[in-house]
């Protein structure tokens, strides 16, 4: 035991001190590893490329003899290791190049190939016949060629065309079965030939070229041959190589028919060695493991989080990887172990085994550790965390491994003798490449952060700042509240489950993915192509060669030269330029000669005897062709299609993969047709089809367009083919780009934000997002707690007491209602500096004095400038705003530790009031300039008493005087507030209901009879419900009352402030009678008050809802089901009743019967918001989460995770449209599919700025509430649309 | 990997997406559907690394080959993989015990990737013998159990399959439905449990992986502060 924890420590030590070392040096370290990667990589260059396409060897053919089966011998450098054993056969090929000469004007194109082609018959019958005579006995062709068998039962229609149960001997003749007679008797030798032409471009070998051995176009055998020679071979498979009886037959054929000019080598055998081919039915497996393999990479990379860039770590992990495996490549092959296994198919298993979980682990582990460390023992710690896990895993890989390596099986030792090697070069990667490349990139991430970040301010990084903000939030309300601040993350991802079709479409228009995969598969497409036809272009470099060369003269299409070169074979017409008569053809050459000399008219005679006797208008002049033989001739199989051979072979079922064949040079063949003799060979059909071939090259042939070869036909139509089709895929990428991808590019102004900080959903689509500059209502000074409105004016109420009455439409602030007393008892943090100049404050000691009639002045009088409202107050103490429970109520169970004992005492809030006083007595002397912090208006700070100090003491309040007084006596902050019509009702701590006139800023009404503070407020028509601290329920109505009774309006008997002044009744009295109390509705202060369809709702913190009647006020049901207190309630129209409490319950209520309808678990911590369309049920909580639930069901369908401090900042628009608040922006989400709509940003100054509370209009406009200012926003008119 | 596969038509109200992950007898039939899916598509995989070494180099039909075994083999490996897939979460909370290990795609992916290179294993490499062969990828599979599962339950449960399906393929071979073409074990091949085996592992994992996302919702739903 203490060994392991030794071990383990030394360990953890050992990747402590690696991790500083490289985080310290990250650059030499990373040239260092890549430098090691190179090494270790560098034998696989002597690998051969792995490919399918052939490989060549070549040997003498002097003393060639097959190579022993046995490991090679010898120098080792030089013969390929294949090349063991006999060969699957030998190639004999027969070159024949035929034509007729000399060539006479008036014979049809037909006639060019079909004399040589029927001279095949007689030269195959020669070859077959041929034997060998010596000492040993008769050798022949049979015993020596390749026996094939059947064909493969798939192919019964190549069955009359190629050789069964016999000889594989090829040849053109075979498309007629070898059989003159069908030759001719067959009228179109084209169509013969192409009839078996695959329909569709293909590149392996097809049937023509099999049987003529060479490439189509080299064939000569088409309409147009203007050379007028003819080449075509017949192939011969050899099982063995008898040397005497090839070259018997060679020699035999050189003399039957002699190439005098040829010049062809003929001194090497050339082996082709074949790869294994990879057929789709073995792809198919091999696929399957590499989707497997890349759903395992993206899957494992997608882990990767919390680092400046995510998709460079994870390049890193897939680097380390692949290059430990070619590192592991690359050192078995250095200590002689050449990889026997299919590469490409156990990569995947490696990848697999080897994995990537190590280097998840270390990244996690390092992100992991405290932020506000340096980076380099950031990475040490992190190293160090993990190390005895990452050593006890590579052991555990290690011993497995070994397990493997005693199963003595060649194939799997083999794997795992690869995999150890892998495992260690990646463990040597990960621990120096990616370890370095983390620190960079952690680097760099702190880098990035500190430039964001304002130095006074010091939290230290971006996503562990959230966990510890979160940690430090309840905390708050206790402490005594510091200048130090939390940066709030300026944004954050929003977890939201999109519908899939919308995350696919997000995926593809971010990705682009269309054109990437497009792109990809071009690159790989003609990757391929270059790579597995190294024999296309192989014949184009040797073509372009050949052309420069002189000696690629010879090469070149020989044209055909009249009168040229004589064939030494046949001298007798050495100067034949001109056609004979087909009549005397049949003579000897001597009369041949003689015609030549003798003129014109014979030609003429035969001209008019021939089938085409009609045009014997012009004499032709005929001309002599010559064969002849170049470079381009030798080794004319090169030109074939390299599947050429294996397709051969696979007709029998002969495989050639991983084996080879040696292909003899091949035997040149001459033959020079006379003319009669392609005469008599002319079909009759023939000669009516065909007009005569007309050599001259200025007077093209007019030719029908009947004949014209099909081959052409084919082209032509794959050409159209291809054209439709690119058309078509190009419209269609169109159309798809038009879909996907977001139409506004141009959109982007000069201040865009990054990128990071647009709000987008965890897929990374950020919606397109606008800046609308909305209508700010500057005037508060302080945060404002309150706000209602009618749909036409708009009331706020700020921290200090100050009303003010906006115009919705507009945003003129139409009326201020100032603090109705003015005391100066305090400073608080909240206080702005500009309120600050000394004027006001010399003013306001003035009039404190004069409070009372101050007061009344200034109701009666103008709305002033808010010269006073500056003055502080205690009412930022008091957590006031129950109605519009945003904003305040997030705040408020924050405070929960603190919370259960305000909650016991009913919001006694003398003691803090007393701690308060005291601390600022204690504090009074010092005549505080604020140290140049402008505080912020978080949501958290709201409830905080903390205190600065304070510039006088306090004159309106008797420092002395009793903390349990305070509530009644001193301070009346508002707490609630309602609008109807021009009609204001406030609802004060003190118990006092006011009610004011929007438009003029007056009083007109008051009402002191509770004595406790009205939490919240409900108005409806002329009936005004208030509902208060102490639990009690007052059912006012209003009145209009015309006599100046103003004594009815008196406060309570323990009050001495605010006496009402006659002038408040001046005009249209308006009376606020208690028509029903109900003294003892709840136990525990009322949180929560909504009305609607003649009902009233209560919830209360005695954990009970209570359902009155409102005309009667009388109790219909208490509603038992939370554990907690409420904190939201929502009652609409259709009698459903919505409950959330600080349990994070959310109870849903059938107010007709008061039984429970369902009951979610909705929030960790309070539901501090709670709203309902006709389908869902949207709730907010404390832990800035807004969740929206199946109103039928209760099942929640999904959730959007907000910005800090925005949690309850919610507003529903319509039926589907939800608008939530964020750092200076507001979003628009589609209800139904939790799509983000749009973010609209509400001018620059308002970043900084978390809007608390959203409240929306009836005209479509939506109040934001960014600490004292409010901004009006017009919802985007591309939204309006989906309404 | 496939949730997509079955999308059936619900009310307007709510996102088809949303409704069928929340509703408890639609998501069954999700993962039931999926597993059969990637039972099948296993399947026909497999079954082509086992036929490949007979397959030419120019077959005269791919298509065929693919489709070589029977009709019933799929669709029964897809049957039993999805009984299979939806077993295991369904033991693991019967029991009580959720499954907690490595409950993560990549996982997943990795334990997948492993079965298929057993199968490849058993099919492509030349063991001296089939006791060899058998033991090897005995080890293998448990193996497989021990990195990815190393639950009691699982295990028992990859027991129980391996036995059942030995038994039922020895009955369809004994009755002649089909033949191996060198049976070493009674009638069968002596590797064919382990493959049973490490294929109801794997199986079970991919379940367990689906199951997490129903969890997930449930435990949303009823969790307390």
């Amino acid at each position: 035991m203490t060994l392991t924890e030794r071990l383990r420590e030394r360990i953890s030590r050992a990747f402590y001190s690696h991790g500083l070392l490289c985080a310290s040096y990250p650059i030499p370290i990373i040239l260092f590893t890549a430098l090691c990667i190179l090494a270790c990589c560098s034998p696989l260059l002597k690998l051969p490329l792995p490919g399918t396409g052939p490989v060549e060897f070549s040997t003498p053919l002097k003393d060639y003899a097959p190579p022993g089966a046995g490991p090679r011998h010898g120098e080792p450098g030089e013969r390929p290791d294949w090349y063991v054993g006999a060969p699957v056969a030998y190639i004999q090929q027969i070159l024949v190049k035929a034509t007729v000469s000399p060539w006479q004007k008036n014979f049809l194109a037909v006639d060019v190939f079909r004399s040589p082609l029927a001279r095949v018959f007689q030269l195959v019958e020669e070859i077959r016949n041929h034997a060998l005579r010596d000492s040993s006995g008769v050798r022949s062709l049979e015993e020596v060629c390749l026996q094939v068998t059947d064909l493969l039962p798939g192919l019964r229609k190549l069955r009359n065309l190629l050789p069964e149960h016999g000889c594989l001997l090829l040849s053109p003749g075979n498309f007629w079965q070898n059989d003159r007679e069908r030759f001719n008797a067959d009228p179109d030798i084209i169509k013969t030939i192409h009839q078996h032409e695959p329909k569709t471009l293909q590149t392996s070998a097809t049937l023509k070229d099999l049987l003529f051995g060479l490439p189509g176009r080299y064939s000569g055998v088409s309409l147009y041959n203007r050379r007028r020679v003819v080449s075509y071979t017949v192939t011969l498979g050899l099982q063995r190589y008898d040397s005497r009886f090839l070259s018997s037959l060679r020699s035999r054929l050189k003399l039957l028919h002699p190439s005098p000019n040829c010049s062809l080598r003929e001194e090497s055998v050339v082996h082709v060695h074949f790869k294994e081919e990879i057929g789709i039915a073995e792809l198919i497996p091999l696929v399957t493991t590499y989707i497997i393999l890349f759903a395992y990479i993206y899957f494992s990379t997608r882990k990767i989080d919390m680092v400046k860039s995510k998709w460079g770590l994870a390049l890193a992990a897939v680097v380390t990887v692949l290059s430990s495996l070619l590192m592991s490549v690359g050192l078995c092959t250095l200590f002689g172990l050449t990889p026997t296994l299919n590469g490409g198919e156990i990569f995947p298993y490696l990848v697999v085994v080897i994995g990537l979980e190590n280097v998840l682990v270390l990244t996690k582990s390092v992100v992991s550790t405290p932020v506000d460390l340096e980076v380099k023992l950031r990475i040490a710690q992190g190293l160090s965390n993990e190390s005895w896990s990452i050593m006890k895993n590579m052991a555990t890989e290690l011993g497995i491994i070994l397990i493997g390596y005693f199963t003595l099986v060649p194939a799997i030792q083999e794997f795992c003798l690869f995999a150890v090697v892998g495992l260690v070069s990646d463990f040597f990667l990960q621990m120096f490449f990616f370890t370095t490349v983390l620190s960079i990139d952690i680097r760099r991430m702190e880098l990035a952060d500190l430039n964001k970040r304002l130095p006074a301010e010091s939290c230290l990084a971006k996503a562990p700042c959230r966990a510890r903000a979160a940690a430090l939030r309840p905390a708050v309300p206790h402490a005594p509240h510091t200048p130090h601040t939390i940066t709030l993350q300026p944004s954050s991802l929003r977890n939201l489950r999109l519908p899939k079709r919308l995350r696919v479409i997000y995926f593809f228009a971010r990705t682009r993915l269309a054109q990437r995969l497009i792109m990809a598969g071009t690159v790989i497409w003609i990757g391929i192509l270059v790579y597995t036809d190294p024999a296309g272009l192989r014949t184009y470099l040797t073509s372009q060669v050949t052309e420069q060369s002189p000696l690629g003269d010879a090469g070149l299409p020989a044209m055909p030269v009249p009168g040229g070169v004589l064939p030494a074979g046949d001298p007798k017409v050495d100067l034949s330029v001109f056609p004979s008569e087909p009549v005397q053809l049949s003579e000897n050459q001597t009369q041949q000669q003689w015609e030549q000399q003798a003129g014109l008219e014979p030609d003429q005679h035969s001209w008019a005897r021939g089938p085409e006797g009609r045009e014997n208008g012009q004499l032709e002049l005929g001309a002599e062709a010559e064969v002849t033989w170049g470079a381009e001739d030798e080794e004319m199989w090169r030109k074939l299609s390299f599947r050429h051979w294996p397709a051969l072979f696979s007709y029998y079922n002969i495989t050639l993969a991983k084996r080879y064949i040696s292909i003899l040079p091949a035997i040149p063949v001459t033959l020079y047709l006379k003319p009669q003799e392609a005469l008599e060979l002319r079909h009759p059909q023939e000669a009516s089809r065909y007009q005569p071939f007309l050599a001259e090259p200025g007077t093209p042939p007019e030719r029908p367009a009947q004949p014209r070869a099909h081959q052409d036909v084919t082209l032509y139509k794959v050409a159209a083919l291809g054209l439709a089709s690119g058309m078509l895929l190009v419209l269609l990428l169109f159309c798809l780009y038009r879909v996907l991808c977001p139409k506004n590019y141009g959109q982007n102004g000069p201040g865009r934000r990054r990128r990071g900080d647009l709000p987008c959903d965890d897929y990374g689509y950020s919606p397109p997002e606008t800046e609308i500059v909305p209508l700010v209502l500057r005037g508060h000074l302080m945060d404002i707690e309150c706000l209602a409105s009618d749909g036409m004016l708009l009331v706020s109420c700020c921290l200090v007491g100050q009303i003010r009455v906006w115009d919705a439409q507009t945003g003129d602030c139409l009326t201020v209602i100032p603090k109705p007393r003015l005391r100066r008892d305090s400073s608080s943090i909240f206080d702005y500096q500009e309120g600050w100049d000394p004027s006001p404050d010399s003013k306001n000691g003035l009039e404190d004095s004069l409070e009372s009639s101050q007061q009344l002045k200034r109701l009666l009088g103008p709305p002033q400038p808010p010269l006073f409202c500056d003055q502080p107050d205690l009412s930022s103490l008091i957590d006031t705003n129950f109605l519009e429970r945003a904003g305040t109520a997030a705040s408020e169970p924050r405070l929960r530790a603190v919370g259960a004992r305000h909650r016991d005492s009913g919001y006694d809030f003398s003691s803090l009031v007393g701690k308060v006083y005291e601390e600022h007595g204690s504090a009074g002397g010092r005549n505080g300039t604020f140290p140049g912090l402008s505080a912020p208006h978080g949501p958290d700070e709201r409830g905080l008493g903390d205190r600065s100090p304070g510039d006088e003491p306090c004159a309106g309040c008797d420092r002395s005087s009793p903390p349990q007084s305070w509530g009644g006596d001193l301070e009346s902050s508002i707490w609630s507030l309602e609008l109807q019509g021009n009609l204001i009702v406030a609802g004060r701590s003190n118990g006092r209901l006011e009610v004011w006139d929007a438009i003029e800023g007056t009083l007109r009404s008051s009402n002191d009879e509770g004595q406790s503070g009205i939490t919240a407020l409900v108005f409806l028509n002329n009936r005004i419900v208030a509902a208060r601290l102490n639990g009690s329920l007052d059912f006012f109505s209003l009145e209009t009352h015309t006599s100046l009774n103003h004594l009815q309006f008196r406060g309570g008997p323990g009050r001495g402030s605010l006496p009402p002044s006659p002038e408040l009744c001046r005009g249209a009295a308006l009376r606020c009678r208690l028509t029903h109390g109900v003294p003892c509705a709840h136990h525990k202060p009322i949180t929560a008050l909504r009305a609607a369809a003649g009902r009233l709702v209560t919830g209360s913190q005695d954990h009970t809802l209570r359902v009155f009647r409102l005309e009667d006020s009388c109790c219909l049901f208490t509603l038992q089901g939370h554990s907690g207190a409420i904190t939201a309630v929502y009652i609409d129209q259709t009698m459903v009743l919505a409950s959330g409490g600080q349990d994070g319950a959310i109870c849903l209520w059938d107010v007709l019967t008061g039984s429970r309808v369902s009951h979610m678990f909705a929030h960790r911590g309070d539901v501090t918001s709670l709203t309902c369309t006709t389908s869902c049920v949207i709730s907010s909580g404390l832990d800035d989460v807004i969740s929206i639930w199946d109103r039928s069901s209760g099942i929640k369908l999904y959730s959007i995770q907000q910005e800090l401090g925005c949690g309850a900042s919610l507003g529903v628009i319509s039926d589907n449209l939800l608008v939530t608040g964020g750092q200076g922006c507001v979003s628009f989400w589609d209800i139904g599919y939790g799509d983000l709509l749009q973010t609209v940003y509400l001018g620059k100054s308002n970043e900084s700025q978390p809007a608390r509370q959203i409240l929306v209009l009836e005209n479509a406009a939506i109040v934001c509430n960014f600490g004292s200012e409010l901004s009006l926003v017009y919802v985007p008119s591309v939204l309006e649309k989906l309404d | 990997m496939a949730e997509n596969d079955a999308m059936p038509t619900l009310p307007k109200k709510c996102g088809p997406y949303i409704s069928s992950v929340t509703s408890r007898g639609m998501n069954l039939v999700i993962r039931g559907v999926v597993l059969f899916f990637i039972g099948v598509f296993l399947a026909l995989v497999l079954n082509l690394l086992q036929i490949q070494r007979n397959v030419t180099l120019f077959p005269p039909d791919v298509i065929t080959s693919i489709f070589s075994s029977a009709w019933w083999v799929p669709p029964c490996c897809g049957t039993a993989s999805a009984l299979i897939g939806l077993l295991y979460p369904c033991m693991d909370r019967h029991l009580g015990e959720p499954h907690k290990f490595k409950r993560e795609w990549s996982s997943v992916m990795r334990c997948v990737a492993v079965f298929v290179g057993i199968n490849h294993a058993s099919a492509k490499v030349d063991f001296a013998n089939n006791i060899q062969l058998s033991l090897t990828l005995a080890a293998l599979s448990i193996g497989l159990w021990w990195t990815f599962d190393r639950s009691r339950s699982g295990f028992g449960l990859g027991v129980g399959i391996a036995f059942l399906a030995t038994l039922v393929s020895q009955l369809l071979v004994y009755n002649g439905v089909y033949q191996y073409t060198s049976p070493d074990f009674l009638y069968v091949r002596s590797w064919l449990p382990c493959i049973f085996f490490a294929g109801g592992i794997t199986m079970g994992n991919i379940g367990r992986q689906l199951a997490m996302y129903e969890c997930k919702v449930i435990a949303e739903k009823s969790h307390e502060d």
